[in-house]
């Protein structure tokens, strides 16, 4: 169906494990073995059986894999967002869920709700969809928007910087 | 510029992290110093000193023991006139113990909370001396300023 050798980088971010996630990018894995997959799984105690993984890497080697593959699959992490908005890649994302203890609470379906729209950002409710999805978005890849900076808002950084400028050296 | 500070620019890892190093360039001009979680996030800040502490929750309290005793021994070495921090909650005893100790703290809650302010950040009114959100409806529910966002 699809073409072979697509890259798809998949991270549950670094802070906490995401079994649901990881178990459902694996088993896309095992059913599309022509594809080229890793997970970053952090703490998550499943290990995949079908695509190579780590538990996490060094920044460099992130930002490496996330600007050279052709999907990024994420939990709704800003963090993930930020860097994946950065470079300008389709992301596809599931959230963490409170109920599922995925997350201490449901601030990501918050984040999803913000940012679903983004172009470039695709947020899925299940495992099912986010499997369609991965197929999906390989053979027909999202639009992406114009990217962001590497850099806060300058009113943040003015904000910041006030901040900093009514503070007196004490040396 | 008043002078040349010295700050100790903090965060956990992750999202968190990120945000801080997106308001690095508000520190250009200024001795910093950083605190996170994970050795390799080193790399982010050459010629900087970097420290890592350990992970801790609300509910750990043996954890936020091991985070106190770090957030001393750094704190009593930077001496850091001013504490910034994107968060999260092990943060708080920076924002604490360096207070005592006489530095201006200001606590930026995540952009990730774009509903309600984080529990982390709740404590952080009662602590720091400033703290503030990235989102206005957060903002206006807690009666903080907001002063935009890292994106």
């Amino acid at each position: 169906m699809l073409g072979g050798g697509a890259v798809i980088f998949a991270s549950v971010g670094s802070m906490l494990p995401f079994e649901r996630f990881v178990r459902a990018v694996d088993d896309w894995a095992g059913a599309n073995p022509g594809q080229d997959v890793y997970i970053q799984i952090g703490d998550t105690e499943y290990e995949p059986r079908h695509a190579p993984f780590t538990r996490m890497m060094p920044m460099t080697e992130y930002r490496e894999r996330l600007k050279s593959c052709d999907l990024f699959v994420a939990h709704v992490g800003m963090g993930s967002i930020m860097q994946a908005l950065q470079l300008k890649k389709q992301m596809l994302m599931l959230p963490r869920l409170h109920r599922l203890g995925e997350h201490t609470t449901d601030h990501q379906l918050h984040t999803a709700a913000r940012f679903g729209h983004i172009k470039g950002i695709l947020i899925v409710d299940d495992v099912p969809a986010l499997q369609r999805e991965m197929s999906h978005l390989l053979a027909e890849p999202l639009e992406t928007g114009e990217g962001i900076s590497n850099s806060a808002s300058p009113e943040l950084i003015g904000h910041v910087q006030d901040f900093l400028a009514g503070v007196r050296p004490r040396h | 510029m008043a002078g040349k500070l010295r700050v100790l620019a903090i965060a956990s890892g992750g999202g968190h992290w990120i945000e801080l190093m997106r308001v690095r360039p508000a520190f250009d001009g200024h001795e910093v110093a950083w605190v996170s979680m994970f050795d390799n996030y080193a790399s982010e800040v050459p010629g900087d000193r970097y420290y890592v502490v350990p992970d801790a929750s609300r509910f750990d309290k043996l954890k936020m023991l091991a985070v106190f005793r770090k957030a001393l021994g750094i704190l009593w070495r930077e001496r850091p006139d001013a504490i910034v921090t994107t968060g999260s909650f092990p943060m708080l005893a920076f924002l604490l113990i360096g207070r005592l100790m006489g530095a201006k703290t200001l606590w930026i809650d995540s952009i990730a909370q774009a509903e309600e302010m984080s529990s982390s950040g709740k404590l952080a009114k009662k602590i720091a001396h400033k703290t503030v959100c990235q989102w206005p409806e957060v903002a206006q529910a807690e009666g903080l300023e907001c002063w935009g966002a890292v994106l």
